[in-house]
């Protein structure tokens, strides 16, 4: 059970003057249960290739397999597969519509064919799962602040009950409480729901702080895939494409040039302290 | 000389009903005193909600104070006499670089705000070039808008505010919506004006990184001036940010929970240099 | 997609028509949607047709480019040629099934309303792509200026479709993307029958103008910072002046015309 990408091409406007490549010759294995953070900067493809995982943007040429089946058979269900790949957009919040927070969230089951009652527990969990408070259920999603918005928007696709979330800059724009709040939010689903997360961002502490494989994204191509600590370990080439390691990264790599037994593959603030206080035991 | 001074500055927004009987009272700014020196680059930090846009549109007398005053330049942002002189001595950058450039073409955007203000033709044209080449957004001047990058359009806003030749210029979360490079490209902007023009600059945000780098901080809560200090003295206090929904650069936090395990540790370090150099003094005194 | 419409978009070139006047553009294009209406016969058409082959080499803009502004239109030419084609009564009947008759004026008719419709929107479109939004609506604006002495709001209206233009691509892309949302969402836009489909644009629209109207407060606010306060006293960047050209191109226009007028009374 995985999503698998092969040799996946994405070209834009082909065959005019300005045609561009935003995916090419992506390979990729996406096994269940894991939490993948996939970083780059603006332009570098990543958005066009989660929209690929879930079937909204069709490849020029390649295949991609969904628990081993292709997606581009004639007869593969594209909106059964939206709903079991859920996509949260870049701020989600922009889509909300409904009168009432609970008939948002409702949206995404209703559309699977569920009946009301189905629909509703289903938003019910999902609203809970997020942590809105019950008190707001039947409030317009437009008063709540920027923060709740999100939560609602994000539980409009868990409410599908989707296999594989994946979030594109969930924290865009939220203050550090709120973000942290949303992070641990995902990292509390991927543990408790057993759910594939694949988070995208370009704040590298965050996905430092909360992943398990980092993919890089540089002008359509994957350049990196590994852990925190493998991938970071190419700070310098990462500089190059503007992107950077998390600060901890840089502290552990200048301390170790002056001599010191640090930890070079530490990326969180928690591995840091291990680390340097190992040093001074 | 201060440039804005705010005095016991009060807003609220009122929500009204359909006959217009007052149905909520919100206060979003609460008793602001502060103080801003020509010349200076002043941060105000916050998490959303905190107010810190509010103040921000209060400077640029896009609203007008409940309670108390605020002086931009030696000009009450309370008398409609002086609305425009007092946008023209301090200038604003919004959060959403779509939202704030009206033009088409870079160039005519720039001109947007002197055409305005009654500029003679010839002078508009000096400075736009000027404050494009200030950005470094010179080359792009007969481009589109829409084929630019977040940063990029937002250093088109900031010389759009440029080209009015302001004393001052506010940026509300000019970088909120920006990616990494793009949020540096701003910065670097910014600074640089700062210190070559010697444009007063106060800069809102929740980037704790960019702030560094500031001559003064102040942190708003509940419409309250909670903090306010040196960056350094600001950032020592990690427990009490937390509390007010903000967090501290990484380096600074690391230096922080090593001092909570024990490594005696200077109170308020800001940079990795800062912090190698404690830990090598360290290691060698333990030896 | 959504992408693709080019109408009402600006193409950067160096070019003479690029430099020309707006006001002698918008004056051109209205001369030369009169011709295209009044030109018959053979003759009219080759001159009308050197004209936009002329105007488009001049303005350097790649001819693919206006080609793409007319897929929007495929459906309206498709019924217009239809209607001319299978409603113009006439001698010569070419085909007759069923209660269609096509006749051989029908096809000439047919012919020409299409020519005439694909001239319409490549001219226009001449004038759209070498000329930004903003000095179209200057040209407009000072064009119209006489009407403002009985209060007609010229700078107002000039400033909204300026503004309009600009935040035409973005109001796309953002569709775009909302539709994709709802999508992820199990939202289906293509299929299902009429009302379906209607019922199925809420999901759309709403945040489509829940996000206009944030931007335009948004817009309005940073104008009202940067000290707009409407059409008094404010001055120009590029004011426009006429120059040599301007009127060469002013005096190319009277001759083009006067010859489709020729061409039709003489011919």
């Amino acid at each position: 059970m995985s999503i698998i990408l092969d040799k996946v091409n994405y070209v834009y406007s082909t065959g005019s003057a300005y045609e561009i490549q935003a995916l090419k010759n992506i390979n990729l294995q996406i096994e269940d249960g894991q939490f993948i953070g996939i970083i780059g900067h603006t332009g570098s493809g990543k958005s066009t290739l989660i929209q690929h995982m879930n079937g909204l943007m069709k490849a020029t040429s390649g295949g991609i397999y969904f628990n081993g089946r292709d997606i581009y058979e004639e007869d593969y269900d594209k909106k059964e597969l939206r709903t079991r790949v859920g996509l949260v957009f870049q701020y989600p919040e922009h889509q909300l519509f409904e009168t009432t927070i609970f008939d948002d969230v409702c949206f995404g089951p209703m559309n699977q064919g569920l009946s009301k009652d189905e629909a509703g527990l289903r938003a019910f969990e999902a609203l809970k799962m997020v942590g809105m408070p019950e008190s707001l259920y039947y409030q317009s999603p437009f008063e709540l602040s920027g923060g709740q918005k999100r939560r609602v928007a994000i539980a409009g696709v868990l409410a599908m009950k989707p296999e594989v979330l994946i979030l594109d800059e969930p924290t865009a724009g939220l203050d550090p409480k709120g973000r942290d709040e949303i992070l641990d939010l995902i990292a509390d689903m991927h543990k408790k729901k057993k759910m594939t997360v694949i988070l995208v961002s370009h704040s590298m502490e965050d996905v430092a702080k909360y992943v398990q494989r980092i993919i890089v994204m540089n002008s359509g191509e994957i350049i990196y895939d590994g852990t925190p600590g493998e991938v970071f370990r190419h700070y310098r080439e990462l500089e190059t494409i503007g992107l950077a390691a998390p600060q901890v990264t840089y502290l552990m790599h200048e301390l170790k040039e002056f001599g010191l037994d640090a930890d070079t593959d530490a990326t969180t603030i928690e591995e840091a302290k291990k680390s340097i206080l190992k040093m001074f035991r | 000389m201060n440039i804005i001074k705010a005095s016991k500055l009060v807003h609220e927004y009122i929500r009204r009903d359909e006959e217009g009987n007052v149905e909520s009272i919100q206060t979003a700014i609460d008793g602001v005193d502060l103080e801003v020196a020509a010349g200076d680059f002043i941060a105000v930090l916050g998490h959303n909600g905190s107010g810190k846009s509010t103040l921000a549109k209060h400077i640029n007398a896009l609203l007008e104070p409940s309670e108390g005053t605020l002086w931009v330049d030696g000009m009450d942002t309370s008398d409609p006499e002086r609305i425009y002189e007092i946008r023209r001595a301090a200038g604003m950058v919004f959060q959403n670089p779509d939202n704030q450039i009206i033009a088409s073409v870079v160039e005519e955007d720039v001109g947007f705000g002197p055409e305005n203000t009654g500029v003679p033709t010839e002078e508009i044209w000096k400075r736009v070039e000027d404050s494009l080449r200030s950005v470094g957004m010179l080359k792009y001047r007969h481009h589109s808008p829409n084929r630019l990058s977040g940063g990029q359009k937002q250093r088109v806003a900031i010389a759009g505010v440029m080209a009015m030749e302001p004393k001052c210029i506010v940026l509300d979360e000019p970088t909120a919506m920006l990616d990494p490079v793009g949020r540096k490209e701003v910065l670097c902007a910014v600074s640089e004006l700062n210190r070559k023009k010697g444009v007063t600059v106060i800069l809102i945000t929740h980037y704790m990184e960019e702030v560094v780098n500031a001559d003064y901080v102040y942190v708003m809560d509940q419409g309250k001036i909670v903090m306010q200090g040196k960056p350094r003295e600001v950032f020592s206090e990690v427990e009490t940010l937390k509390e007010h929904r903000l967090d501290v650069p990484q380096i600074t936090l690391l230096a922080h929970e090593l001092r909570k395990a024990g490594l005696p540790v200077s109170k308020g370090i800001l940079t990795r240099e800062e912090l190698e150099q404690e830990l090598m003094g360290l290691y060698g005194s333990k030896k | 997609m959504l992408r693709d419409i080019t109408i009402g978009q600006y193409y950067p070139a160096d070019s003479i028509v690029h430099k020309l006047d707006p006001r002698v553009k918008l004056m051109a294009a209205l001369i030369y949607i009169i011709s295209l209406f009044t030109f018959r016969g053979v003759a009219g058409f080759i001159l009308a047709s050197l004209f936009l082959v002329f105007m488009i080499r001049l303005s350097k803009v790649p001819f693919s480019y206006m080609v793409k502004g007319l897929k929007a239109i495929v459906i309206l030419m498709v019924i217009t040629a239809a209607f001319n084609l299978f409603l113009t009564p006439g001698d010569q009947v070419l085909v007759h099934f069923w209660i269609f008759t096509i006749t051989m004026e029908g096809v000439k008719n047919a012919a020409f309303m299409l020519v005439r419709l694909i001239y319409l929107i490549v001219g226009t479109s001449i004038m759209t792509l070498t000329t930004t939004p903003n000095q179209l609506t200057d040209g407009l604006e000072k064009s119209l200026m006489p009407l403002s002495k009985i209060k007609v709001p010229v700078h107002a209206i000039a400033m909204m479709m300026s503004i309009a233009l600009r935040f035409i691509p973005i109001l796309i892309e953002e569709t775009d993307i909302i539709m994709k949302a709802q999508m992820a969402r199990g939202a289906d836009f293509e299929n299902g029958n009429l009302i379906r489909r209607a019922k199925s644009m809420v999901p759309l629209l709403v945040p489509l103008f829940v996000s206009a109207f944030r931007r335009a407060d948004d817009l309005a606010m940073a104008m009202e910072a940067r000290c707009y306060v409407g059409g008094s006293g404010r001055t120009k960047m590029k004011p426009l002046r006429y120059k040599k050209r301007d009127y060469l191109a002013y005096l190319i226009l009277i001759v083009y015309l006067a010859g489709i007028i020729l061409l039709r009374v003489f011919l």
